[in-house]
């Protein structure tokens, strides 16, 4: 295979495999945060910081494949 | 003038333009530079015009200034820091702001562009909360800072050596690579999407003007521009909030 359609499809995987997870994650997060609110209304508040918290730990990851996506775009160019 | 403005509002010729923006001024001032004058000089007056005479009966503005700078002192600073949070309120009220204004430039009409997803000024505000939160950290405990951050208690011996290099990678190599990457790759993310689809509908639109189909890439466009709002203010949000838990961490550092 060619160095740069390797590249290419390297790219595509990258991203591709890298949001599986955090998607997977983001929905636990926010599914329980939900819950909590739910069941104690008067800790929705901190409830809320938390939960973003959690979602910007999760997808850091997914935006580290997103990086690694125009790296290797990049690559394929040159 | 009339040059800075037409950089200002400028329309890309170039798709490249989305990366790679050409000199205008000497001291390779540049369109992103441009912008972060702008929004450094809309922070300034933000905060400062509406409250510079604080009435009894506020102003609208003043209301909303109030509320949003009340927002950041004592939804995040306070909440998270804890007492002590009056004395970091000069870094993250300022940067709030600042940051809210360089993102939510990718949907306002004819700049349409989020200074953030150049890497430079995310990561040098990444650095500048690295140096932050270290100095926090060493001023409150001394070179005792590295030893709690790196150690747990409650670690096995063994485990040590183990604990101790993941610590430090994820605390002083990956917090601020992760918050940089995070603004940016949001910003760029948005940036790219809004263009595919606004392009899509000019191609449509201009190119083969008997194709009904451009008001689907439009819907697309609209509602994404809505999305791109929210996320504008969240990524605000998290970088400041973010920046808060570091310094909380480097203040409590021993549990």
């Amino acid at each position: 295979m060619e160095q740069g359609a390797a590249a290419l499809l390297g790219a595509g995987l990258a991203y591709g495999l890298a949001a599986i997870g955090p998607g997977i994650g983001v929905g636990i997060v926010v599914g329980n945060a939900v819950q909590a609110m739910v069941r104690q209304p008067e800790m929705a508040g901190q409830v809320r910081i938390t939960m973003f918290l959690g979602i910007a730990f999760t997808e850091a990851l997914a935006l580290f494949g997103l990086l690694l996506f125009f790296i290797l775009f990049g690559q394929a160019g040159a | 003038m009339s040059l800075l403005y037409a950089q200002i509002v400028e329309v890309p010729e170039d798709i490249d333009h989305l990366f790679d923006w050409p000199d205008v001024l000497p001291l390779g001032i540049n369109r992103v530079v441009l912008l972060m004058f702008l929004a450094t000089a809309a922070t300034f007056l933000f905060l400062w015009i509406p409250v510079r005479k604080p009435r009894l009966v506020p102003t609208k503005m003043q209301v909303i200034v109030e509320s949003m700078v009340e927002f950041v002192r004592n939804g995040i600073a306070r909440d998270i820091i804890g007492s002590e949070s009056a004395r970091y309120e000069w870094l993250l009220v300022p940067m709030f702001f600042w940051v809210l204004f360089l993102n939510i430039f990718e949907v306002i009409p004819f700049i349409n562009f989020p200074v953030t997803s150049r890497m430079a000024i995310p990561a040098f505000l990444a650095v500048l909360v690295w140096f932050v939160f270290v100095f926090v950290g060493v001023k409150k405990h001394g070179l005792n800072y590295f030893k709690h951050a790196v150690i747990l208690p409650g670690v096995p011996k063994a485990m040590l050596p183990l604990v101790i290099l993941i610590e430090v990678i994820t605390t002083f190599f990956v917090r601020p690579i992760s918050l940089a990457v995070r603004l940016f790759a949001n910003m760029v993310a948005g940036h790219i999407m809004l263009s595919v689809f606004f392009l899509t509908t000019a191609a449509y639109f201009v190119v083969s003007p008997k194709l009904i189909a451009f008001p689907l890439p439009l819907t697309f466009a609209v509602a994404i521009t809505g999305f791109e709002m929210l996320v504008g203010v969240l990524q605000a949000f998290i970088f400041t909030l973010l920046t808060a838990v570091y310094i909380e961490s480097s203040i409590h550092v021993e549990h």
